[in-house]
């Protein structure tokens, strides 16, 4: 248990906390984890409470799926039919964001080294208050064809709350674009609040995450 | 100048009518796009849509006043250029608040959003926007050279710095029109438009499939819903700056529209047509070609 507790402390030196000299001689403190990054817990969002105003800003979260461009296994090669003229689904409201801050939905493509693990994890935490985690493929279901490896996780919904799965090994790109409907129902439903599920249980979330990641070198929360 | 409640009504009236109308071309440019690319495109009301989305995001995260400011200062850039630009030149109504030195206002404030925007980016503290913030700020810088040479061509010929006054010199049919009577002007101050419009040979700066995204990589929610309203505005407004230079200005809205859709249509064509520079090439893209015709177009009127 000690030894996990050592594990656990952030040992990267870039993170540690110094003293530098400024061009004009000035000696300020840095510390990274404190100055580059918010360890501030995520907070419930409660959804708005006029249900006509609500049941709008879903309409038209559902009609704006913002993807992050973030393959973390091999089902990301779907991912380029699906927004190339034989699949299309910029026709659905479908679009690749670059970045982390102006995605909604994330698609975890197949399976999830415990590596991508960690980045899938400070991606997510990146995003902001609706968001939605599609994931792709068996692997993600229990493991799929690597449920015995030493290097991958098998369940996903351990680690971040997944909001729709598309099962098969591979799945098509039409079966990706199911997918992206059930997310619309849900959303228009109301029924796809993971962000503030993840915030309830955050505790859970990151006990089990720290079970699988043994060097956490980042802050518990990077917002 | 008295307050006038009149005038005040129908600047907003036209902001609004510019708003939606660069909303919609944007859609319909997109949609180009992807015809070309042998897609059937987005939706012609996605853009509302995404809007609409991004201002309804309930989380924000903040870096500092600056990151706050930013967004805000590109869009009073964009909306400054507005109030400054007759829209309708034959019609006393859309005149908004133009004045007699309102070309000189509006060259500023095509540079203030980009300013606004680099301390912004700056301190959203990440890496990406600063490298795009500097490219973006040395190539608009490129762009500005021949654009001001154009004007000032522009202005030697009519002796007026007001729009309204170069559109009035440009009325009794299109040969009247600074694209005849100036085409050295015109060539430079369009060559400048496809930079200042943004699109593919010169959008290294905010292309999402470069350094991701370029300097709005932090801005989330809110404030990507100020940009993007911010950048329907701006696109219309540029285009209507260089229908009011070059192309005789505007007498109704359908020609207005015509006109600004079209020279809009300009820069995405060549978008469409050529593929993205590197930062040095656009750069030195812009000081040779565009600015030797602005140099010339300068030394022809003096």
């Amino acid at each position: 248990m000690s030894e996990d507790k050592d594990l656990n402390k952030f040992e990267n030196p870039y993170y540690a906390k110094r003293e530098v000299t400024g061009p004009d001689g000035e000696v300020f403190i840095v510390d990274p984890i404190k100055d580059y990054f918010s360890d501030e817990r995520p907070r419930v969002y409660e959804p708005n409470s006029i249900p006509v105003i609500e049941n709008f800003l879903n309409w038209a979260r559902s009609e704006s799926l913002w993807v992050l461009g973030f393959g973390t296994g091999c089902g990301s090669i779907e991912i380029p039919p699906l927004i190339t003229p034989r699949f299309d689904a910029f026709r659905f409201g479908v679009q690749m964001r670059p970045t982390p801050r102006q995605s909604n939905v994330f698609i975890i493509s197949g399976y999830l080294a415990i590596k991508t693990l960690k980045r899938v994890i400070r991606s997510y935490e990146q995003m902001q208050n609706p968001k939605y985690v599609l994931a792709l493929g068996s692997c993600t279901v229990n493991g799929g064809m690597y449920f015995d490896s030493y290097n991958t996780i098998n369940r996903l919904d351990h680690y971040i709350p997944v909001d729709a799965y598309v099962a098969g090994c591979m799945p098509r790109p039409e079966a990706l674009l199911a997918g992206f409907n059930k997310l619309k129902e849900l959303i228009r439903e109301g029924k796809a609040e993971n962000a503030n599920e993840y915030a309830r249980n955050f505790d859970w979330y990151k006990a089990n995450q720290k079970k699988i990641i043994k060097d956490w070198n980042m802050p518990d929360y990077n917002w | 100048m008295d307050f006038d409640l009149h005038r005040l009504g129908f600047t907003l009236l036209g902001l609004l009518i510019v708003l939606n109308w660069g909303l919609l071309m944007s859609a319909t440019m997109r949609k180009i796009g992807a015809r070309v690319a042998r897609r059937y495109g987005i939706p012609w009301h996605q853009p509302w849509i995404d809007l609409v989305k991004n201002y309804a995001i309930r989380s924000q995260i903040t870096h500092g006043v600056m990151f706050y400011l930013g967004p805000v200062f590109r869009l009073s850039g964009g909306i400054g250029i507005f109030l400054f630009m007759p829209m309708i030149a034959g019609s006393t109504l859309w005149l908004n608040y133009s004045f007699n030195g309102d070309l000189v206002v509006i060259m500023y404030f095509q540079f203030f959003g980009m300013l606004g925007m680099a301390l912004g980016s700056g301190e959203g503290g990440h890496p990406y926007s600063a490298i795009g913030i500097s490219r973006g700020l040395s190539q608009f810088t490129t762009i500005e050279v021949p654009l001001t040479l154009a004007i000032l061509s522009l202005a030697i010929q009519y002796h007026t710095l007001s729009l309204v006054d170069i559109v009035n010199a440009q009325q009794g049919g299109f040969q009247h029109w600074s694209m005849w009577t100036n085409p050295f002007a015109t060539i430079a101050g369009m060559l400048a438009a496809l930079g200042s419009m943004g699109h593919s040979p010169f959008n290294l700066v905010k292309a999402p499939n470069e350094i991701p995204i370029g300097p709005p990589t932090e801005y989330h929610a809110t404030f990507l819903g100020v940009l993007q309203t911010n950048a329907a505005i701006l696109h219309v407004v540029e285009a209507a700056l260089f229908m009011n230079l070059f192309f005789g200005g505007a007498t109704n809205w359908f020609e207005f529209i015509l006109k600004t859709f079209l020279i809009y249509f300009w820069s995405v064509f060549v978008g469409m047509v050529f593929p993205r520079f590197r930062i040095e090439q656009s750069v030195a893209w812009f000081l040779k070609i565009p600015l030797v015709f602005g140099i010339i177009a300068v030394i022809l009127f003096m």
